[in-house]
């Protein structure tokens, strides 16, 4: 019943051998070992799964692993370059954007894909460019100055990222 | 030097979280490992006539298949760990999986193991259940009226207890009292939803005769404890493992039947068993939290003297006495009956009910914040009753400073306060007059803002062992440490708390480099495993830093000792002209001749050269019991404007002033009153959990239940005062629960404030639109109100 499905992750390419109705997120967790993308709930609604497909934010349990053939994805074990934590990683440290730690992944991952689209976000951007993932631990109050710290960091270290 | 403590370094458990590398308990993966799945029975109340297990165990990929009749007689059900005496408490056996009744959606009835976690989830499909339907009853109230579904054989009218608090004479101060004001309160049962959903994973050797549980807990040696108990293995083959844990709120306390079940199929497949649960799964399946009807009254004088409190309450258990569930609405709310006041005539009645819903156990702050909330809006509805401003009210009736220790009426000292000290400042933070101006000129314009003010103070830090023992609590609440010193001076603390996002792998470590004279690096603080770290009572009750964080001092302290005595004779001098100065030992008088704290540990550890008599090797054991528990406090602010067209209720500004004592990491502190109070605004404006007749769970996923998401909420302001408690010698308490315990009364009064002019005195949380509009036109004679 299982069928390969060869996906690009975190610059390696993947093959895994899953079965149809395999969810994307289940199939990163348990077939390719990348646990750091955490499940949170049953119903898309909490984000902590949240990782780039092409680049663009996308909750792995929205998906079929399937429909990821030949994609590009990045999981937040992929976001540090060179063993240099991204910006926002660094962020959501310096600011104490996170407490347990489990929502904080797909929460990392949806800032990506923000700061990407919008350079400078206001505040209510940021809040509501977060509201599809849950926290329930910090009250998300340090995790808008992490994105807020983490969005000026990108725009001084370089500047043209906001237009790519 | 400076001192790591009261400072905001960044947290150490940070690097592992933020990429990825952490573990949590569904991460783990063993060789051989095979998964389980819980059928749970659809219906909230029914008798289960047959099951059939045919089909399942011949389903592709099933190792095996249990029902409750298969297991019944090889493991104890589940125990509840907090017996709480003088109230003629029933509880009644709650079996790991149901074979004779079901008595809420989500009882296990049968439980798969296969080899994928799909090939189980279909199994469960394949078993069929013939289950007769009875009548539920999810209200604690009607549950406890006569002719209600009786769920249990042995306790009438579903009566788990009757437990009374008393102190002072309530009813001759009600007789006497110039004014009496009373409220029906409902405090919703709420859904804790911790981000991690729990998780097993149990892997039992035949050859060993060692079972090692991986598990969701915030208290893993009660988990080894409850674990030997069910399943009859000796304790000491019992090994439980907390890895990362995804945030608890006391979700993570109890030892629930699924986590035991895993570990039963684990010894009988001799394979690793994993069960993880989903979320529906979880809303179901572990606790809720609050879920109290109650009748409160206030008396006093038209001064504001408030002279006496009464409550009659009804305390939803659920179906079963979960873990620590009488003690939550008894020992954890009514002692707290006086709040920050001096109400000298108190009676409170709390009847504990099961009904045919989840059970109810602690959820972050565990019938404290349902105390603080009905002793808040009393204290705001007499005000209103006498005409006199709230903050004059609290101030008359306040402990004050020089009062404590004080022992309130319930019994209960509290160890140390400054009332009046927290509120200023938080009326200074809101710049009060000038709030009340604005609220004056928007009411001209028919705009409705208010103002809500919570004063708590809370019991916490629990806390002595004798007192636990005395009030039915199942375990100490004592815990321990053990501080050991490598021959390179570095250092490993093992401790008997579970921190899950707390930090006090920072924060421990602070204290103990501080002792030490170390950068905070050289100290690593390791906590979760009962095979390495010593007896201790677990993470819940803000009791880690304030119980457990005092014996990482002092086993701290021991070893400095020993290092001392044996820097004494390396330096041939006598100990008492050995000083601690600049982070190393010096001889008084001699700065040349010293030694850190990593030489002395070099040289103990080596032991060439010791005092006579003086072991090798440095290392020491402390285990703390306190005399008392603390009590946190502090002033919460809340100014809101509600749309009375809408019922929307815009939160203005919310001020949060706590007082905790020191803090050991402000940073840390801040971040744990922003979740405090984002928790509580939840349960003041939008989190409920709904049953409806049938008893089905209509909030049974996200998609229903209202977790508050960050657009939804407010920045939080915060402040602070120091106020040391005499209990420890850090003089530290606890901040984990302290903003939840505050904010839902802040948000309701504020609310109940802005409509006072509508003559609204009351409308029961969560306020979401539709309640506060159907309250604003019933007030209006629109009919359609509440």
């Amino acid at each position: 019943m299982t069928r390969p499905v060869t996906l690009r992750v975190n610059g390696a390419t993947r093959t895994a051998h899953v079965e149809p109705r395999a969810l994307l997120a289940h199939v990163l967790r348990d077939d390719l070992d990348l646990t750091g993308t955490h499940i949170g709930c049953d119903t898309s609604q909490c984000g902590a799964c949240t990782v780039l497909v092409d680049g663009r934010a996308v909750k792995s349990c929205t998906m079929l692993a399937v429909q990821a053939e030949g994609s590009e994805i990045t999981t937040i074990e992929g976001l540090a370059k060179n063993g240099d934590l991204h910006a926002l990683q660094n962020a959501f440290w310096e600011k104490h954007g996170l407490q347990c730690g489990f929502c904080t992944p797909g929460m990392i991952m949806t800032a990506v894909d923000l700061l990407a689209q919008n350079a400078s976000p206001s505040e209510a951007e940021i809040r509501h460019a977060i509201e599809g993932n849950y926290c329930r631990c910090t009250g998300y109050q340090n995790i808008v100055a992490a994105i807020q710290s983490a969005a000026t960091t990108l725009r001084g270290a370089a500047p043209a990222r906001a237009a790519s | 030097m400076p001192t790591l403590f009261g400072s905001g370094i960044k947290r150490r458990e940070d690097p592992r979280l933020i990429t990825g590398q952490a573990t949590y308990t569904d991460d783990v993966k063993l060789p051989g490992l095979v998964y389980a799945a819980v059928l749970r029975s659809p219906y909230a109340h029914a008798k289960v006539r047959k099951v059939d297990v045919k089909a399942a165990k011949a389903a592709p990929g099933v190792l095996a298949v249990y029902t409750g009749a298969d297991i019944k007689d090889r493991v104890v059900p589940v125990p509840c760990a907090w017996n709480v005496p003088n109230c003629d408490l029933k509880v009644p056996p709650h079996p790991l999986l149901a074979h004779e009744k079901v008595r809420y959606v989500g009882d296990g009835v049968a439980l798969v193991v296969a080899e994928s976690r799909a090939a189980a989830r279909d199994a469960l499909d394949l078993i069929e259940v013939d289950y007769e339907p009875l009548k539920a009853v999810t209200d604690p109230e009607a549950a406890a009226k006569p002719g209600a579904p009786q769920l249990h054989a042995d306790v009438p009218n579903n009566l788990a207890f009757t437990w009374v608090v008393a102190g002072g004479n309530a009813d001759e101060a009600f007789a006497k009292a110039e004014v009496k004001v009373a409220l029906r309160i409902v405090q919703q049962r709420l859904l804790p939803t911790a981000m991690e959903p729990r998780a097993a994973v149990a892997s039992y050797n035949r050859g060993t005769g060692q079972l090692t549980l991986w598990v969701t807990s915030q208290n893993p040696h009660i988990h080894r404890f409850l674990c030997s108990v069910m399943l009859k293995l000796p304790e000491h083959r019992v090994r439980v493992i907390a890895p990362e844990v995804g945030g608890g709120f006391g979700s993570k306390i109890p030892c629930y039947a699924d986590e035991v079940l895993a570990c039963l199929a684990s010894m009988d497949l001799n394979r690793p068993v994993k069960w993880t649960e989903d979320r529906s799964e979880n809303y179901q399946a572990t606790i809720h939290g609050r879920d109290h009807v109650e009748y409160v009254e206030m008396c006093g004088d038209r001064d504001g003297t408030i002279t006496g409190l009464k409550t009659k309450v009804y305390a939803g258990l659920g179906a079963y006495a979960s873990t620590a569930a009488p003690g939550v609405p008894t020992i954890l709310h009514g002692l707290m009956y006086s709040g920050a006041y001096t109400i000298p005539n108190i009676h409170g009645t709390v009847h504990g009910v099961y009904a045919t819903a989840t059970p109810v156990d602690a959820y972050r702050g565990a019938g404290r914040p349902e105390a603080t909330f009905l002793v808040e809006r009393l204290v705001d509805t007499f005000a209103r009753e006498i005409g006199k401003d709230p903050i004059d009210v609290r101030r008359k009736n306040f402990i004050k400073k020089e009062q404590f220790p004080y022992t309130v009426a319930t019994g209960v000292a509290y160890d140390s306060g400054d009332y009046h000290g927290t509120l200023d400042k938080a009326l200074g933070m809101l710049d009060y007059q000038a709030f009340r101006a604005e609220q004056e000129k928007a009411r001209k314009q028919g705009r409705y803002l208010g103002l809500g003010i919570s004063t708590y103070t809370e019991i916490c830090g629990i806390g002595p062992s004798a007192v636990a023992g005395a009030v039915g609590f199942g375990g100490g609440l004592y815990d321990s440490a053990v501080v050991r010193v490598y021959p390179t001076g570095m250092v490993r603390v093992y401790i008997g708390t579970s921190p899950h996002g707390q930090g006090e792998e920072t924060t421990f470590a602070q204290i103990v480099a501080d002792e030490f004279g170390y950068p905070v690096e050289s100290v690593e603080i390791v906590h979760g495993d009962t095979e390495s770290t010593p007896q201790g009572w677990g993470t819940y009750g803000s009791r880690t830093t304030a119980v457990g964080g005092i014996a990482v001092v002092l086993a701290a302290r021991r070893v400095k000792e020993k290092a001392k005595k044996l820097v004494a004779h390396l330096l041939e001098a006598n100990e008492a002209d050995i000083e601690w100065k600049d982070g190393a030992f010096v001889v008084r008088g001699s700065p040349d001749k010293k030694k850190t704290f990593a030489e002395a540990a070099l040289m103990a550890n080596v032991a060439w050269n010791m005092p006579a008599g003086m072991e090798p090797g440095l290392e020491a054991t402390a285990f703390f019991d306190p005399t008392n528990f603390v009590y946190p406090f502090g002033a919460h602010l809340c100014t809101v404007e509600v749309d009375a067209e809408t019922g929307v209720v815009k939160i203005l500004r919310y001020i949060a002033v706590d007082d905790c004592g020191p803090q050991i990491n402000p940073m840390i502190v801040e971040g744990q009153v922003h979740g405090g109070v984002i928790q509580g605004i939840g349960e003041a404006l939008q989190e409920i959990a709904v049953y409806d007749a049938q008893g089905q769970l209509l909030t049974g996923t996200m998609m229903d239940y209202a977790v508050p998401r960050a657009s939804q909420m407010p920045r939080i302001e915060t402040g602070h005062t120091v106020t040391p408690t005499p209990v420890n010698p850090l003089g530290v308490k606890g901040i984990g629960e302290t903003g939840t315990i505050a904010s839902a009364a802040a948000v309701v009064n504020a609310v109940v404030d802005a409509l006072s002019p509508l003559g609204i005195t009351h409308i029961d949380k969560p306020l979401t639109p539709a309640r506060v509009w159907a309250a604003i036109q019933h007030a209006k004679g629109n009919g359609g109100g509440r």
